[in-house]
Parts: structure tokens; sequence; C-alpha cells
């Protein structure tokens, strides 16, 4: 077990510094942010100043050194717009990332798994078939369209909900949340279901497919047998059994609802990272770039870690298997 | 598509042809109305996308031909010169339904060169994979775990903050983005064959890995290779789309549908929906379709569920 625990934890490193010299290299290349970040009027001597302080006249190997002995101290650079240190200004953003994120696949659970049980029930009903027509369609409706279109409708056109940012927010143990104010939650509605809409056509699918399987099943006829009411077979025994791979999935999915949130804050103009790291590339912001993609690229690692050694841990052949290979 | 008069439904029934794959193949796929459906309107998109500069009622790129006047027209609206905009016009007073052919273009050009480039790589590097095993197949099924475990959009999102705009670099993203799905379809499916014994036979007739490979293990890995290659063409266009929306993908004078939707979301809020609605409609039923071929062909082709 430790054996796998530390080649795993070394293989984890090295995708996280492969990944550190990619990143580096390749957003040092995209263009000069000289031309835009220094006033145009500056003389010469202006110019060879701004330079020094920004540090772009060292080669690029001793730039990317300083940023790894930086990173390692939590500095990953200063952000070259706003002049605050990039970690930071990220992290001012990710609770309503974070909060966008939790709120999604909640929406997507509430709502996926009854109609997945529907669905499951009455698999050749109209609506059983509808339903999963709607989550076909929910698979191949692009994400940004789909939000364009609930502004058209919601904001545009019946004036129900705000179409921009965040509304009201309230701190909670140091945190701003929108879910905290009746504003904030007006706010959140359409942005959240946007983001859900995947999700829940995937909940869809599997809360139906489980739902399917497990009617059939012994312990489903043996509470009928027992005599009881369909509602608490179905609320109890099946919908227990249809939560593992759920549970299981969305936890996988948490970070592409994460990676996948960029879109949704464009679209409804949510201030979260994925905002910031579209704005950064378009202000060519280096450090901002780079550190949104380390984060990012660090949570994932951490995220695929977790899940390996909680399967190393459920399930012994995967620990063996690798600890001889 | 399938006999309906009586005498051939007879004569086939009595002379009982020998069915060849192909023809099997296809009467198969037309069973499923709905699958028929998607073709024939994934057809009728791919018509309008290579015909694009024939069938468009005005060239919309054609800045001569554009009247600032004519801008943000109503759909059905008609423009100065006594032209009808089916679907409106946009800011720049261009007529919409061309810009959405135009757009079309675009999208699957870049869906479809992305999709097959990465086709190529990836059953290359499937195969080699498959054929060579030992750390070869180690270290290229590494990179394609460690891939696959980041999500497409923020893969295509580092290289293209790193790449910068341009139909190549989008390109270079998609394919970059997509080899290791093909990879690995590529890897499974080459793993299973090889082990049979027309593989057998041929090397042990001392023919060359490369007549092996490409002569006797390709043609017989290409059936779930199709059926991916359907759903990724309509993910690179989604995912093209997406990225164009977000302003990283195609540059202005190359639009496709997804910069299409993006310039018509400033107007989307003074209630001028069309710039936005339609070609956001074309997109959905360009994917959709793709989508239920690709279903279908997946049934189709899957050994198990031959009669």
């Amino acid at each position: 077990m430790l054996v796998y625990f530390i080649r795993r934890m070394m293989q984890a490193v090295l995708v996280l510094f492969i990944m550190s010299i990619l990143v580096f290299v390749g957003v040092f290349s995209i263009g000069n942010p000289v031309d835009i970040l220094i006033n145009p009027q500056a003389d010469q001597e202006e110019i060879a100043r701004a330079i020094r302080v920004l540090g772009l006249d060292k080669p690029l190997w001793e730039q990317y050194w300083l940023f790894l002995v930086n990173a390692a101290r939590g500095d990953l650079g200063r952000s070259f717009v706003f002049n605050i240190p990039a970690i930071e200004l990220i992290l001012q953003r990710m609770p309503a990332t974070m909060e966008l994120a939790i709120c999604a696949t909640f929406m997507g659970v509430l709502m996926g798994i009854p109609l997945g049980m529907w669905a499951g029930l009455k698999p050749d009903s109209v609506s059983g078939k509808s339903i999963m027509a709607g989550s076909i369609l929910g698979f191949s409706l692009p994400t940004f369209w789909v939000g364009l279109m609930l502004i058209m409708i919601f904001a545009v056109y019946l004036g129900w909900l705000p179409s921009t940012g965040r509304g009201q927010t309230r701190n909670f143990l140091g945190i701003e949340l929108s879910i905290l104010t009746w504003d904030g939650i007006k706010h959140m509605m359409m942005p959240a279901f946007n983001l859900a809409l995947f999700k829940l056509s995937l909940v869809i699918r599997l809360a139906r497919a489980g739902t399917r399987e497990a009617i059939l099943q012994d312990y489903v006829k043996f509470a009928r047998a027992k005599g009881l009411r369909s509602g608490r077979i179905i609320g109890v025994h099946v919908f227990k059994n249809i939560m593992i791979p759920i549970v299981t999935v969305l936890g996988l999915e948490l970070g592409s609802t994460i990676a996948f949130a960029v879109v949704t804050e464009t679209v409804f103009a949510w201030p979260g990272m994925g905002k910031l790291i579209i704005d950064s590339i378009n202000l060519l912001d280096r450090p901002v770039i780079v550190a949104y993609l380390m984060i990012i690229v660090f949570m994932f690692i951490v995220i695929n870690l977790v899940v390996d050694l909680m399967y190393s841990v459920l399930d012994p052949r995967v620990r063996i298997a690798e600890a001889r290979g | 598509m399938t006999a309906t008069t009586p005498e051939i439904v007879a004569e086939s029934a009595v002379a009982a042809k020998p069915q060849t794959p192909f023809r099997r193949f296809v009467s198969d796929f037309f069973e499923s109305r709905v699958a028929t459906a998607g073709l024939v309107v994934f057809a009728l998109v791919l018509f309008v996308a290579l015909f694009a500069p024939l069938i468009s009622p005005q060239n919309p790129y054609d800045l001569t031909k554009l009247d600032i006047l004519d801008g943000r027209l109503t759909p059905g609206a008609k423009s100065m010169d006594g032209m009808t905009f089916l679907l409106g016009t946009d800011d720049q007073g261009r007529d919409m339904l061309s810009a959405i052919f135009y757009g079309l273009r675009t999208s699957l050009g870049v869906g479809v060169t992305a999709s097959f480039c990465a086709m190529m790589i990836g059953m290359a590097m499937g195969l080699t994979a498959a054929y060579f095993g030992g750390m070869v197949d180690t270290f290229i099924m590494r990179i394609v775990d460690m891939q696959l475990s980041f999500p497409s959009i923020l893969i295509a999102l580092i290289l293209l903050a790193v790449l910068g705009q341009g139909v190549d670099k989008i390109v270079i993203a998609l394919i970059a983005v997509q080899w290791a799905y093909y990879a690995r379809t590529t890897r499974g499916t080459a793993l299973v064959e090889r082990r049979k014994e027309y593989i057998e036979a041929a090397q042990c007739l001392a023919l060359s890995n490369k007549r092996v490979v490409f002569r006797h293990l390709l043609p017989n890995c290409l059936p779930p290779i199709i059926v991916v290659n359907t759903v990724l063409i309509a993910n690179a266009i989604a995912l093209e789309a997406t990225l164009s929306f977000l302003g990283l993908g195609l540059p202005i004078t190359e639009p496709s549908l997804g910069l299409l939707i993006a310039n018509g979301f400033t107007y989307l809020l003074s209630g001028k929906y069309w710039i936005s609605f339609f070609p956001g409609v074309a997109l959905l039923v360009t994917i959709v379709s793709i989508n239920l071929v690709g279903d279908q062909l997946r049934d189709v082709l899957n050994p198990r569920l031959q009669k």
C-alpha cells in the first residue's frame, strides 16, 4: 500500500512539474506584454525600468527558476494589470466559482434523480420517453447558447431574473456568498441551471438505468411481498441503491464542473475564476494566466490522486497490479 | 432503402442473394427512422456548408455588398434595394442566413479537419501501443491516461492561452484534445484483434510488421473507430463554437457559428434575439444530426446486437 501511495504521489508531482514547464514556457511566448502594459508615450529609460521591475529582462530559464522558487513559497507573481499578487486575485474569485459549481451540482441531483427514477419506473410512457429525449438534448445543446436563451427568455422577455453578476452577497465565515440573500439567489438561478444542465442529463441517465435494474432485484420483490407501500420501496430501497454510482460520478465530475464554469461565468458575467482567466488571456496578464492554470492543474491532480487512492483502498487488485508494474 | 413493392420482396426472399456485409450494413442503418432523418439532415447541412458561396443570398464578407443602414433588421424585413432578409441582419447589415451558411462552412471545416487529423495520430499511437506492447504501450497509454484525466475544455483553454488565436491554432488545440480518445479506442480494439488467428497466420507467413498492421490489423479495427469519429466530430464542432464564443477561437475574419452567436450576445439584451438565436439553432441541428447518425452506427456496427 505504502509503495503504491509513494509511487502515485511521485507521479502526481512529476505531472505538476511537467505542466508547470509547459504552461510557463507557453504563456511566456504569447506576446510582448511590454507593448500593452507600458505607456506608449514612455521614453526609453522608463520602458527599461518597467521591464526590470516586471522581471522581463532576465533569460527565460532564470524567469522560470524564480517562478519555481517563488511558487514553492506560495507566490505566483503579481498581476500586471491589477498589481496585486496573482494568487490573491484568484483566491478572491474562487468562492464565487465554487458556490456556482456546488449549487449547480445540487440542482442537477435534486432535479435529475426524481426525473430519472420516474423515467426508470415508466420507461414506455410518454413522460418517461420525453424525459429521456430531454436528457439527450441536454447533452447536445451547447452550454453557452442555452445560457443566452435563458437570458433572452427570463431576463429580456419575462424580466423575472437578473442576467449579470452575483447580486447582493452576505459574509459567512469570511466568505462572501450569494446564496444567503434573496437577491443573490435570484442572480444564482440562471447560471446554476445553465451549468447544471449537463450534470442533470447525466444524473437522469444514471438514475434511470439504476432504477430499471433495481426494481428487478430480489430485495425489491421481497419488500413488495412484505406489503410495503410502493412509495416506501421506491423512496428508500431503490433510492439508496441507485445513489452509489451517482455519487461516484458526481465526485469525479466536480472538477470538470469547475472547468466548464468558464463558459457559464462568461455568459452571465459571474465574477469567478473562469471570467478572470478569460479577461486575463485577452489582456495578456501572464502571471494571472500562469497562476490560474497552475492552481486548476493542481486541483485536478489532487482530485485524481484522491480518487485513485480511494479506489486502491476499496479494491486491492488495483494496488497489487500497480505495485508490481 | 427497404424494398416496398411485393415483387421485389418476393424475389429477394426466393433468390436469397448472398448479402454483402456492406449491403447488410446499409439496410440495418436505414431501419431506424430517426437515424435516417439524422443522416438526411446532416447531408443537407453538409451540402449547405460545401456550396455556401453558391446558395447564399449574399456574400456576407464582401463589404461592398453590405449597407450599414440595413443593420439589425428583424427576420423577414426587406433591405433598401429590395432583398428580403429571411432571418434578419446583424449589426453590420449582414444577411443572417448567408452568415450562417458561411459559418457552417467554417465550423464543419474546422471540426472535420481536426477530428480527421486527431484520428490519424490517435490511430497510429493506438496501433503502435497495441502491436508492440511492453514499454512502448506503457509510455503511450500513460500519456493518454494523464491527458484524459483533464476535461477537454481545460486542455483547449491552456493550449489557446499559449498559442493565441487563429484557425491553425484552434485545429491544433482540437487535435491535442481528441487524439487521446482515438488512441484509447484503437488500442482497445487492436488488442482484441491482435490475439485472433488471422494475425498469427499473417505473422507465420513472415509478412512485414508494416503489412500485418496496415493490411490485416487496421481494417478490422475500423468499425469502433468510425463510431468514435462521428461522436468526436460533433464534439469538436461544439468545442470550437464554445472557444470561439469565449473569444479564444477563430479570428473575426473567419466567423464560425460560435462567433456569430457571441456577436449577437450584445444585442440580445435589447430584445434582438435573431442574431444569436438562428446560428445557435444551426449549431444544434448539426450536432444533433451527427449524434443521431453516430448512435445508429454504434448499434449497427456492434457485433453483439447483430441478428
